[in-house]
């Protein structure tokens, strides 16, 4: 696990047109790389995801998850934060318990970019050697955590939905397969460090407590190739009023809603009782709803005190998403619909003769089901 | 323009829920679940035919998986695909991505020059969404991830749009490199008749791993960094109370249980 194998790359990477034989020399690299001791290798890791110098909340949920791994292994819990000029969000990962932050600044780094990130990260770990390391499985986060993983020669689980300790000292992970409808559990026993990204909802973030870590500044190596690749633009949409993964209440609308004035009563409902609208696959195809309130295994996972499910069937890829909502209220003309597996109360009806009236008591309603019960997190 | 397609057949998911998990032995039963391609997978392969209808070239389409996959790529090859490959040996299976990416790049690195290679961002099955930039990493090319857009390919340089949280990003990288693509990128188009015709007298060559010089510790089970432990469906049931009958007595009921849960 060096830095030679790096070099080797550099030679012929990136020449327009020439012959990419090298991947035989990288093969022979790799073979000849012993395994680890897995002794040497201590600590649990987090990357810490920012944008324009704002923490992403995942990373704070992975920090909170790497606090109850580093316990059971009697280990330190670091974070790798990169960019430029985010010393601040340092602080603020100590104060969410980190005990150190490894913070690597340069201008090359202030906006994500594959190339120059693997190698600050890959450099890092070979130098550090951390027993696991936790990525969001956000788009930059997974495509790093890729290429970091193929690169210092390790294994990686995507979309963890458990991380625990098991008797062998091992971080064992648990996904989900064939869209959710199975769960199953990997290990990666002779690799270093043990690499898994995490969806943004799956963990809790915990809270900020006065912390008595440290920030440990990295050198960054910059190599010419790696910034061959830019990054012209950022656009950035304008965020929902109602962040759904944000909301106490969330109403989703599945493919049982027929046409978009139907979609409307989805949307009413959750304005009176002041909450967020998601929905399945469907209703995006049809562009009821926005890729950011998709709600399932490959959309968001939310945790309301409330979820409302209309015209949802309640496949196993959806319902990975909402399981951990407090109450699960389901409303389908189809008795036999697999939601009702997965709902607190059952509603078999046609949507349309429900929601006018429910809409219509709601309203009429000056209880404290609405206005200030429904709010947003803290 | 020498494009590369690496496709994932995988067991049809109108069928997923015939897949059983056997208690005892913990094997997923899957037999007679037949393998096809995914809709990521599909709009990779038109991605890359619509490249090379606008700049010239060939497309080569590339899987690594079981011999009954053939019948994935000679479909591949009727939608307009020049060249098949199919790297299938027993030795490949239980590969994780690190594997079976490696497993991509040598024989990738066997074609000699390329220019672009295109993968769906994640397979209909495993759905980890890694090989794609491992086996940019293996090549030592440059990648994006979640393409919905190639805008440009000019001067050696290839423009993209890609997905991200919050939006999207307009990124310049040179070639040869690596995207992998989501659904918005194209609609795929559908096999003609003339295609199938055609797809017969396209080469589709089989590579084992001798033939990719691998050895069997590097690949599979074996030379797999990950490890598949315990399998288990999940548990998700609630005792759901049943409601059917009058609509006005039904809401009364709904109101009392979203009283409950915001109390």
């Amino acid at each position: 696990m060096d830095n030679n194998k790096t070099s080797i790359i550099s030679d012929s990477s990136l020449h327009n047109g020439q012959p990419h034989d090298i991947s035989r020399a990288i093969s022979a690299e790799i073979c000849e790389n012993p395994r680890p001791n897995l002794k040497e290798w201590k600590g649990i890791w987090v990357f810490a995801e920012q944008e324009e110098g704002c923490l992403a909340e995942v990373s704070l949920e992975l920090l909170s998850m790497a606090q109850f791994l580093a316990k059971k292994r009697r280990a330190e819990v670091s974070v790798i934060l990169l960019g430029d000029g985010v010393e601040s969000l340092a602080e603020q990962l100590l104060a969410y318990g980190a005990d150190r932050v490894f913070l690597a600044e340069h201008p090359t780094l202030k906006r994500y970019s594959t190339l120059p990130y693997a190698r600050v990260i890959s450099n890092l770990i070979t130098e550090i050697k951390p027993e696991i390391f936790l990525l969001p499985g956000t788009s930059l986060g997974s495509d790093l955590a890729a290429r970091v993983a193929a690169r210092v020669n390790t294994g990686l689980s995507a979309h963890c939905t458990n991380l625990d300790i098991n008797d062998k000292g091992e971080l064992r992970q648990v996904v989900p397969a064939f869209g959710g409808k199975v769960m199953a559990t990997i290990l990666c026993p002779k690799h270093r460090p043990q690499m898994a990204t995490v969806r943004p909802g799956v963990f809790r973030k915990g809270e900020a407590q006065k912390k008595r870590g440290m920030i440990e500044r990295v050198p960054v190596e910059i190599r010419p190739e790696d910034l061959k690749q830019k990054v012209l633009e950022v656009h950035r949409g304008k965020r929902p009023a109602r962040a759904i993964e944000e909301a106490d209440v969330v109403v989703a609308g599945g493919a049982g809603i027929g046409d978009k004035d139907d979609w409307k009563w989805v949307e009413r409902l959750a304005e009176v009782l002041n909450g967020a609208v998601g929905g399945t696959r469907p209703p995006l195809d049809e562009g009821w709803i926005s890729e950011d309130q998709m709600i399932g295994q490959s959309g968001k996972t939310i945790r309301p005190k409330l979820y409302i499910g209309i015209g949802i069937s309640g496949v196993i890829q959806h319902v990975v998403g909402i399981q951990d909502a407090k109450v699960i209220i389901a409303i389908n003309h189809d008795p036999k619909a697999a939601i009702f597996q997965t709902a607190d109360l059952g509603v078999v009806s046609d949507f349309r003769k429900i929601l006018s009236i429910l809409v219509e008591e709601l309203e009429k309603s000056t209880s404290s089901i609405r206005g200030d019960r429904a709010t947003l997190r803290p | 323009m020498n494009i590369v397609v690496c496709v994932k057949p995988a067991p049809d998911p109108k069928r997923w829920d015939s897949i059983q998990l056997d208690p005892i032995t913990k094997a997923l039963q899957r037999e007679g679940i037949p393998s096809v391609l995914g809709p990521l997978d599909k709009r990779a392969l038109e991605e890359g035919l619509r490249i090379k209808e606008k700049y010239g070239g060939k497309v080569a389409v590339m899987a690594m998986a079981p011999p009954s996959a053939k019948d994935n790529l000679v479909e591949a090859l009727a939608m307009g695909a020049d060249e098949g490959y199919l790297l299938t040996d027993r030795a490949f299976a239980g590969s994780d991505t690190w594997a079976t990416s490696l497993v991509l790049s040598k024989a990738i690195g066997n074609f000699g020059t390329f220019d672009l290679i295109i993968c769906g961002s994640y397979s209909l099955d495993g759905s980890t969404g890694h090989v794609g930039a491992q086996l940019a990493e293996f090549l030592s090319i440059p990648n994006v991830s979640q393409v919905f857009a190639v805008e440009r390919i000019e001067m050696g340089t290839l423009r993209t749009k890609s997905l991200i949280e919050s939006g999207y990003r307009v990124l310049e990288t040179p070639l040869p490199a690596l995207i992998t693509v989501i659904r918005e990128i194209n609609t795929p188009r559908f096999t003609s008749l003339l295609g199938v015709i055609e797809a017969e007298s396209k080469p589709l060559m089989k590579w084992s791993a001798s033939d990719l010089g691998i050895s069997p510790e590097e690949i599979g089970l074996q030379g797999s960094p990950t490890q598949t432990g315990d399998v288990f469906l999940p548990e998700m049931k609630r005792r759901a109370e049943m409601l059917s009958g009058e609509p006005g007595e039904m809401v009364q009921e709904i109101i009392r249980k979203i009283r409950q849960a915001l109390a």
